[in-house]
């Protein structure tokens, strides 16, 4: 287990050393922050005083090293575009958006598992099938459209939910949440609807495909024999076995939620990370820019963590495979 | 004539001719590619030229409506600009960086696939191991900070001319891993074939091999997955261009029309953000289950 842990870790640094050099090399190569600092009126003398006060001369190593240092140390520097340091900017709008992704995940689940199981037991009913269709169409729209076609029925036409923002939010210490009016929870329903709607459709697909197979097993059939009810076996005996995979994919899929806020955000214009990293590139806010690659590439390299450790524990294939040949 | 006898006998079309869902999304893919690609001839106006746009026309609701006219059968947008023609040339742009980018995905993958298949140890190990990093990131998130770094880095005069190229790159870089892990697998098989032990035994050069004789038997699983990808590439495509570091408002595609028609959706204008989004799930639609049909034709244990 810990020889796993620290052999993904291991590889887990060159990769986040790479990102570094990308987000360095932003800095390094668009833009020059001596003659912005200098203005237009200045001495060779002053710009060789600048130029050494930011450690600019020194090697480019030295320099990538230096502002690595830094970012471990979570200082990314100032915006160019809000004048504020890139951290606290990140921390402001953490909050935003980690309750969109919960919310997003909460729905996904809540609806896609039922769904999964009814369909699965009662594959040819109508209402089946309209699932069936549902997730069709759930999966070629892009989520951006998901997002506009919401806002135009739910907003625009029968004005029941907001289209934009986060509502009134209350402040607990340096969180924000919008659990705790009613404003903030009418605002969460549309974009946690566009956020998680893959994700229901992606479980819903799943959950069915395994209760087809958990039900033509022959446990089912001899529970069936022994004259267990519907309601136990279905619940008892098939979902129960299902949700391992389901479990994984969740896990796979919160990688999916983050990168799919950007679009969530912008769409809803939610004040959260997502947005902010948008409308930073838009203005090449380079700061910004470099701090949501580093912070996104983390995030990444922990759930491929935790998604490694889960199949572990879940499957005990794996741990008789490692040491031995490589995987196939 | 023979041949085409033959091939309208094969199994791929004859499952094609007995599939109604795969017959009416070719159809449909087919109206929409025609449509696209001789957008100057069937669109009633040219959006490009602004000489034609007029101020007086903006806002026009589609013809359908009680207040629709004639002349603009999808309505205009705030420009004054025809809707349907400014849909039809935008698709071909949506066409092109979707096909543009996956042929450079399919190139790139295809060759790291047979490299590393082919050479196996050390460079296979690193090939893949870099796949394998690049698939644990979301393809979208890739092509979106691949485009946003390289537009910023450069001038802003030249910006909008090669916006089109720095987005057939990102979105070809962020779905390269596929390919590559395909063709490798299937190398790893071909590789111990009789026939490439003869190639190597008459002495052929392994570039040869590789790319005469074990590239045309790696190829099919290759066109399932590269009609499949062409649908991501252009919601990829759209959305980076809906988030606004795609295509400009100048070139507009398909998903920059979305964008513009979403400032007018509270004002009662629709059709601008709707009828392009609609052709967008058509687009994407049609080339799915066309996608899924061909991954079932061609796999013969299916049937």
């Amino acid at each position: 287990m810990l020889t796993l842990i620290l052999s993904r870790l291991a590889q887990a640094i060159p990769v986040l050393l790479i990102v570094g050099l990308i987000a360095f090399g932003m800095f390094k190569f668009v833009g020059d922050p001596v003659t912005i600092m200098l203005g237009t009126d200045y001495t060779a003398q002053q710009k060789v005083d600048l130029i050494h006060k930011l450690g600019l001369d020194q090697p480019f190593i030295v320099q990538y090293l230096h502002f690595m240092w830094d970012a471990v140390h979570g200082d990314f520097g100032v915006s160019y575009r809000l004048a504020r340091p890139v951290m606290d900017l990140f921390v402001e709008r953490a909050p935003a958006t980690l309750e969109l992704a919960f919310c997003a995940s909460v729905f996904a689940l809540l609806v896609g598992v039922p769904a999964g199981v009814y369909t699965g037991i009662y594959r040819n009913r109508p209402l089946s099938r309209l699932f069936m269709v549902v997730s069709l169409v759930g999966v070629s729209l892009p989520t951006f459209l998901i997002g506009i076609l919401l806002i135009l029925i739910f907003s625009v036409h029968l004005g029941w939910l907001p289209s934009f923002g986060r509502g009134t939010v209350v402040h607990l210490g340096f969180w924000t949440t919008g659990f705790l009016t009613t404003s903030g929870l009418m605002a969460l329903v549309l974009p946690s609807i566009t956020l998680g709607l893959f994700q229901m459709t992606l479980i819903m697909r799943l959950v069915r495909a395994e209760m087809l197979e958990v039900l033509r097993s022959d446990y089912v059939k001899f529970a069936r024999a022994r004259g267990i009810s519907n309601r136990a076996i279905y619940f008892g005996h098939a979902l129960k076995n299902t949700l391992v995979p389901v479990i994984t994919i969740i896990g796979l899929q919160i990688g999916g939620i983050i990168a799919f806020s950007i679009v969530t955000e912008t769409v809803f214009q939610w004040p959260g990370m997502g947005l902010l990293f948008i409308q930073s590139v838009q203005v090449a806010d380079i700061p910004v820019m470099a701090a949501y690659l580093m912070l996104i590439s983390v995030v990444f390299v922990l759930i491929n963590l935790v998604v490694d450790l889960l199949y572990y524990a879940v499957d005990p294939r794996l741990r008789m495979s490692r040491g031995g040949k490589a995987r196939a | 004539m023979n041949a085409i006898a033959r091939a309208w006998d094969s199994d791929v079309l004859y499952s094609f001719r007995r599939t109604p869902v795969a017959f009416i999304s070719a159809a449909i893919l087919l109206a929409l590619v025609v449509g696209a690609v001789f957008c100057r001839w069937v669109a009633p106006t040219d959006p490009y030229d602004l000489a034609s746009l007029n101020l007086m026309d903006s806002f026009q609701p589609p013809a359908f409506i009680a207040d629709g006219t004639a002349a603009h059968w999808l309505g205009t947008d705030d420009q004054g600009r025809d809707l349907l023609s400014a849909i039809l040339y935008g698709m071909r742009l949506s066409f092109t960086v979707g096909i543009a980018s996956v042929l450079f995905a399919v190139i790139v993958g295809v060759s790291v696939g047979l490299l590393a298949g082919y050479s196996g140890g050390a460079v296979d190990a690193a090939l893949m191991r870099l796949a394998d990093v690049q698939l644990s990131f979301p393809a979208i998130l890739i092509a979106l900070l691949i485009d946003g770094v390289v537009s910023v880095s450069l001038p802003v005069a030249v910006r909008d001319s090669v916006q089109v190229y720095v987005l057939i790159f990102a979105i070809g870089i962020s779905f390269w891993p596929q390919f590559a892990r395909t063709v490798r697998g299937s190398t790893l098989v071909e590789r111990g074939k009789e026939y490439v032990l003869a190639a190597r035994v008459i002495g052929l050069s392994p570039t040869r091999i590789m790319l005469t004789h074990i590239l045309p038997n790696v190829l099919g699983p290759v066109v399932v997955i590269a009609t499949l990808t062409i649908g991501l590439a252009i919601i990829t495509e759209a959305t980076l261009s809906y988030l606004g570091v795609g295509l400009p408002p100048t070139q507009p595609s398909v998903g920059t029309l979305i964008r513009v028609g979403n400032d007018f959706l509270y004002s009662g204008e629709w059709w601008i953000a709707v009828f392009p989004g609609v052709t967008l799930l058509l687009i994407v639609l049609s080339i799915n289950l066309f996608g899924d049909w061909l991954r079932d034709a061609m796999n013969p244990r299916l049937r």
